[in-house]
Formats: C-alpha cells, structure tokens, sequence
C-alpha cells in the first residue's frame, strides 16, 4: 500500500475516532462516573447493539490509528530491510488481534456467554 | 585538548576580540571531535569564516574548512556557528553577540574533517527527485521560441528555485537525525519546486519518488529548515504544498 494511502487511513481514523469518542463521552454523561463503570451497566452497553457497534468502530479506529502511528514512530528510529518489515507486519499483527480481542468480548456477550 | 593563540598583535585596528572554538576531528585517527581556541581580532565586518581563515593564515594551517564564493552564493561554508547551521561567510561576529564563538560540522553529515563534512546524501537525494524539467517536447522542437509563464505561474515556485544546497536545512531537521534514509527537506522543497512548475510534466514520477515510508510523510513540520535558510527558501511550506498533492487536495 502506497504511504499516502496509508495516511489518508491515518487522519481519517483520527478524524473519526475525536467524532465517535466525543458521542461515547457524552453517552457516558447520562449517569454518573461510578455507575458508569458497573458490571451490569457494561453489559448493558454492550447489548444494546447501536452502541456496541459504534464501541466496535472506535475500536477499529484507534487501533488502526495507534498502531500506524507506532510503526512509523519505530521505522525512525531505527533503519534496515529486515527490521523495517518486522515492523510494519509486526504492527498489523499487534492491530489485528487488539481488534479480534475486543470484538470477542462484545460478541461473547451478545452470545450470553459472559 | 585547548590551544591558546592570539592574533591581536596582527590586528592593530581592532579593539575587540573573540575566542574562536574550532571543532577539530579527524576520523582516521580521532576518537572523539576536540575543540581548539583561538583569540581573534575582528571589525563589524568581519565574518565568521573570515576569522576562521585568519586561523588558518597565521596559527594552524592544517584546520580543514570548506569555502569558495564568500558571499552566500556557492553553499560551500555551512557550519554550525553557536549550535546553529549558518553559512560561515554570511554570519557576522559581531552579530552573534558571544564573546565565544564555537564553530562545529554540520550536524545530520558524516564528518571529512574538522569542519568539512560529506555531502553525498544530499545530493543523493537532490539527485533522486529529478531536479529538471521533464517533458517530452523541448524548446527547440516547439513552435515556440520557449516556454513561456505567466508571473503568477512563476510566483508558485520561485522562492525554492533560490535554493543553494548549502545542506543548512537537513543540518536543522530533526527527523533527518534519527532518520538516515529520510528523504530531507532538502530534496522536497527541489521536490516541490519541480512538481509546481507548469512547464514540467513529471509530476507523478516525482510524486510516487517521495510517497515512500522514508519521504514526505515523516516530516513532522518542526519548520527548523524554514529557520535557517540563508536564501529565504521555506522548505516547510514547500513540504506541505507537496503533501496537497499526494491528499488531493492539489492538482
């Protein structure tokens, strides 16, 4: 993938994350912080699925976001074929599986598992 | 190691005077880089290389520095005066208002000797981006006599046609410090000069040259390239028109 691409993805999610964060925030401030933060009212979050989805995206966001910004702050500091590419395939892997791990636990109590 | 050595004696006109640090390193045999002072006598005038020379003339001719034109045209004596990149020739002591005057290599270049550093990666670089005009027609085979602008159209890359690879601005950048295959705003500004001229056509193989994980995109705009160029180029700017190309918002 070209790095202007990459980019684009880049600020996009960034753009995206400060738009989403910012409703989670406000959803949050329905309740007061302690509440917010029960087990049942977390569940309930998670099961009400307009808000687990929106959960899920900034979810992507960040992490897709977190991780190129982590790759590039590691491909200055240090230079090499082999190192560059541990990187940067190392960094996707890290993203795929923050995302894989977060979706299981909305999917697992969707599914009534938890 | 410091050597003191004075030349007031020589200079019967002047009542002021300087301790020149010169920064003194040879990599065949040095360890580490050494400074060495020298008491220099200097006029409003006098520039920073010029009291280098005089170090030169009368104390240690061996003091390896880089010059030509002395007058800021050739982008040979660039050198970090007080821990700034400037060009020896266009910086005034009496400017700098020390007592001291510490001269050291360009930083982000790998050190000849002393003072004079290795310029290949700049001009890799330079290289590297194209820096002509690319087109398939040429002004002997066109209908017209040349290829002609309009002033506005010249207006959009003039300021980085000034450019005199003195190197000052990758001495500055901090990315090319950590970096050793960034591109350098050197090389982008020339980058942007070329892609904003209207008479050239190589813009996407410009463009795709610089759209790599060690281009454009790591420059973090810290604008210490714009700070020291001796020629008012703005390399930052530059940059950044650049990057309007690559997120479309520029055509």
């Amino acid at each position: 993938m070209r790095e202007s691409t990459i980019m684009k993805i880049h600020y996009g999610t960034a753009l995206a994350a400060v738009a989403l964060v910012a409703v989670h925030i406000l959803m949050r401030l329905t309740m007061n912080f302690a509440e917010s933060l029960e087990y049942e009212t977390v569940l309930a979050n998670y099961k009400f699925i307009p808000y687990a989805l929106m959960l899920e995206l900034i979810l992507i966001l960040l992490s897709v976001h977190g991780f190129n910004g982590l790759r590039v702050i590691l491909l200055e500091l240090k230079q090499g074929r082999t190192y560059e590419k541990a990187v940067s395939y190392g960094c996707l892997a890290a993203m795929v599986g923050l995302i894989a791990y977060g979706s299981r636990t909305i999917i697992m109590v969707n599914m009534g598992m938890v | 190691m410091a050597q003191v050595s004075s030349v007031a004696d020589k200079q019967t006109t002047s009542s002021k005077s300087i301790t020149l640090r010169i920064s003194r390193y040879n990599p065949e045999y040095d360890d580490a880089s050494r400074f060495m002072e020298f008491n220099v006598s200097y006029e409003k005038w006098t520039t920073v290389l010029e009291a280098i020379l005089e170090v030169k003339q009368y104390f240690d001719h061996s003091v390896a520095v880089r010059y030509s034109c002395r007058q800021a045209t050739c982008g040979s004596c660039g050198m970090m005066i007080n821990g700034k990149p400037r060009l020896a020739c266009f910086t005034k002591i009496s400017e700098l208002d020390s007592n001291v005057v510490t001269v050291e290599p360009m930083s982000n270049f790998p050190i000849i000797r002393d003072l004079a550093v290795k310029f290949e990666r700049l001009f890799d670089t330079h290289h590297k981006i194209k820096p002509y005009l690319i087109r398939d027609d040429t002004e002997i085979e066109s209908d017209e006599k040349e290829f002609l602008q309009s002033p506005e159209e010249v207006e959009q890359y003039i300021q980085f046609a000034n450019c005199i690879k003195c190197g000052l601005c990758n001495a500055a950048c901090p990315t090319m410090a950590t970096d050793s295959s960034f591109v350098g705003p050197q090389a982008l500004a020339q980058a942007y000069r070329y892609v904003a001229d209207s008479r050239d056509k190589g813009k996407d193989s410009r463009l795709k040259m610089i759209d790599e994980s060690h281009g454009i995109w790591r420059c973090h705009f810290a604008g210490s390239c714009s700070q020291v160029c001796p020629k008012g180029v703005d390399p930052a700017m530059g940059i950044q028109l650049l990057r309007g190309y690559l997120l479309g918002f520029r055509s």
